[in-house]
This record gives C-alpha cells, sequence and structure tokens, in this order.
C-alpha cells in the first residue's frame, strides 16, 4: 500500500461517488452526524452497534461481518471509501477493520468529514439504497492485530506507540471525565512505549502529514527503530488505527499491529508492569 | 459511551458532534469551557472549536453544534482555542479554566 493507493481527495470523491464498484462509507460513533447530511452516495456504518460485539468485548465474528456487508450492499469486489467525523478516527478503525477480513480494496477520504465540511462541498439526506449481497469474508488476519500476550512479549523487543495524549501517558489522567465506563484501573503506560500522539501525524485540516513529515516524526523525533516491528496503541485501538494507517499504509512499514485492548485493557491487567511519568 | 450532551477531551469513543450550550452547565469538580460561534449575527453551526495547549499540542476538537456551541472538559490552565470555519476562517482566543468554574466565550469569525 502507499499514500496513492490508500488515500483519495474530495475531488475523487465527487467524480467517483456514485460509480459501479465504487462503495462511499461514512464511519463514526455517533451516526447523527450522517443523518444530519453526509456525502451523496454514502452509506453508514455504525462504529460501535454494527462493529462491536454486543455482549463480549471483542469484534463481530467473520459471519457477523459477512452478515453487516451483505445487508449493507457491499460486495468482495467493490471499492470501499471511507471517511467520518474526528479526524478520521473511526474511518481509520474501520479500514483497519476491513482489512482484517480481507477486504484489501479499501481506502480513506483525506480529512474525512472535517476537510469537506469546511471546503462546504455539498452533503444531502439522500439515503441510497444498495441490493443485498453474498459478502464472504475470510478470517482475521493475525498479522495486523495484536493480543495482551504479544503486546506484553513485546516490551522491550518492539517498537510500542502510545498514541494517547501525554497526560494519558504520563498517568495524570485515567481517561476523560466524562467516560467512566471506559477507564482502567491504573494509569500510566507500557514500558518502553514511546508516545507519539496521533495529532501529530494529522493537519489542522485532518489531512495527514506528507510522507517527509511522518518519517521525521516517527523516526527523528520519537526514535522509532524503523528496522523493528510495531504495535500501536491508545485507550480502545481507535486512535492507534489512525496511527496504524499511518505507519502501515503510508510508510509501508510491513509488520505494524493495532493493539485494541489497548490502556483498558492493559491497565487492567492483574500483574503487568506499568510506567508512569513523561516521555524521555 | 457518552451522552449527547459530552464534548470530548482526546479521548477514544469521545462523541463527535457539537453540543447545545442553552442548558445551562453545572462544572461540578470540573473545569468546563464552552461557548458559541456566530458568524453575520448567526449561529454558525458548520465549524471545528479546538483547544490546543502549551506550543499549540492539540488537545481536544468537537464541531460545533446546531446553534454554533461547544463544550470542552479541560484540566485546569490556560489554553488556546481555535475555531476553524467555512472559507478558511479560523478565530484564536486564550481561555482559562479552572475546576469548579464554567468558563464562557463568544467567538465572532
Amino acid at each position: 500500500m502507499s499514500r496513492s493507493e490508500a488515500l483519495v481527495d474530495a475531488e475523487w470523491v465527487e467524480a467517483h461517488a456514485g460509480d459501479p464498484g465504487i462503495v462511499l462509507v461514512e464511519v463514526d460513533e455517533d451516526t447523527s452526524a450522517y443523518d444530519k447530511g453526509h456525502i451523496r452516495n454514502a452509506i453508514k456504518i455504525d462504529w460501535k452497534k454494527d462493529l462491536q460485539d454486543p455482549v463480549r468485548r471483542d469484534f463481530v465474528d467473520r459471519v457477523g461481518f459477512e452478515k453487516l456487508l451483505s445487508a449493507r450492499g457491499i460486495s468482495n469486489d467493490d471499492t470501499v471509501v471511507l471517511y467520518g467525523g474526528n479526524n478520521n478516527w473511526f474511518a481509520a478503525y474501520a479500514y483497519w477493520y476491513f482489512k482484517l477480513y480481507g477486504h484489501h480494496n479499501v481506502k480513506l477520504l483525506d480529512g474525512g468529514r472535517k476537510k469537506w465540511e469546511l471546503e462546504s462541498r455539498e452533503l444531502t439526506t439522500d439515503v441510497p439504497q444498495r441490493p443485498a449481497t453474498s459478502y464472504k469474508a475470510s478470517e482475521q488476519d493475525p498479522a495486523l492485530r495484536a493480543k495482551r500476550d504479544e503486546v506484553l512479549d513485546a516490551i522491550g523487543k518492539r517498537n510500542l506507540v502510545d498514541v494517547r495524549s501525554p497526560d494519558e501517558f504520563a498517568g495524570r489522567l485515567l481517561a476523560p471525565a466524562h467516560l467512566p465506563q471506559e477507564q482502567a484501573q491504573r494509569g500510566g503506560h507500557i514500558p518502553t512505549a514511546r508516545n507519539v500522539p496521533w495529532s501529530k501525524a494529522a493537519n489542522e485540516d485532518g489531512t495527514f502529514r506528507s510522507d517527509d513529515d511522518l518519517r521525521t516524526l516517527y523516526a527523528d523525533e520519537a526514535g522509532l527503530d524503523f528496522g523493528k516491528d510495531t504495535i500501536a496503541y491508545c485507550r480502545i485501538g481507535e486512535r492507534s488505527a489512525h496511527t496504524w494507517f499511518v505507519l502501515h499504509e503510508l510508510l509501508e512499514q510491513p509488520n505494524v499491529k493495532n493493539y485494541d485492548g489497548s490502556w483498558t485493557e492493559y491497565g487492567s491487567l492483574v500483574g503487568v508492569p506499568i510506567e508512569l511519568g513523561d516521555a524521555r | 459511551m457518552t451522552s449527547p450532551d459530552q464534548a470530548q477531551v482526546d479521548g477514544c469513543g469521545a462523541q463527535a458532534g457539537g453540543v447545545p450550550v442553552t442548558a445551562a452547565t453545572d462544572a461540578g469538580s470540573q473545569a468546563v469551557v464552552e461557548g458559541r460561534v456566530v458568524r453575520d449575527n448567526a449561529p454558525l453551526s458548520t465549524g471545528y472549536a479546538r483547544l490546543l495547549g502549551t506550543g499549540d499540542e492539540f488537545v481536544a476538537e468537537v464541531p460545533l453544534g446546531e446553534d454554533g456551541g461547544f463544550r470542552f472538559f479541560a484540566a485546569p490552565g490556560t489554553w488556546r482555542l481555535r475555531v476553524l470555519a467555512p472559507g478558511g476562517a479560523r478565530a484564536d482566543r486564550s481561555v482559562s479554566a479552572e475546576y469548579g468554574k464554567v468558563t464562557k466565550v463568544e467567538v465572532t469569525v
């Protein structure tokens, strides 16, 4: 993957969103944004309701993903173009998720909903009707998703990138005060992790910074060893999906995983090592 | 997850969407920064409010609500509030937040 394959711009979407074989998808946690107005021809996916198992803390399984995409009228051969709010956090998460289940033809709209709105481009409340398909997903690709034991084993061996804010990294904040239900038992970060907040990879309009800037950010400023494998994490895994996208898709680092259990899992595990304090 | 009247502080799973600020906010033990963005004497409902720290370090961002409103649950301190509006317009304000207080800001772009 490369920048030209992984990203499209607004002009491309305006020209191609209605083409056969192209499915535009808005992904948000709060789909009221979609309901008030979305890019023409876009369908919606709810980050939580559609992509998370309603009981266990995990994704919908392969069959569930097949049902979801079939019902939304997405075929295996379609090119899926994702965009969303929050600087594409949830769209990047969905991008990673689609790749996890073997849908390789995925792209992100650079800048997402924010850039589109700031450029006063057209939004509509028309909801496109797509006939159901018979989507077939692959089993999850273990090369993209890190789980807790692998993360523990990676301490001191691989790059660990904590993409939360410096206050969360240092342990001064467990979670925003209004999200107590997502709070870990302990604050801090995984020992040896580097703190590169996701926001450093994005411009003010939500677009990704240039490849040169991104390489400088991760390799020179944060001291990531690009010769090692990398695991990114945040609090529940979608800010780190944004960073996974940068490292794996834009900078084409071969072995990058997203730890979606992230700090809400790690910070509640019994007996694991935790480091406190600001990044060194 | 969050309820519709809650804004984000750079959190995973934080609420996307601006908030109406017509209802009075009880700061409780929080340091709240909230306000409204106005353009041509009317609320600006399309735009974004960003909270920036020292050196313009990103802290949080919310889309403006239907009434041009925004709200942040900040840590105590001095912050830069930046509003991004369509047409490349932007406005910066310095704001102070303290626990138990609602700091109100009105921004015209």
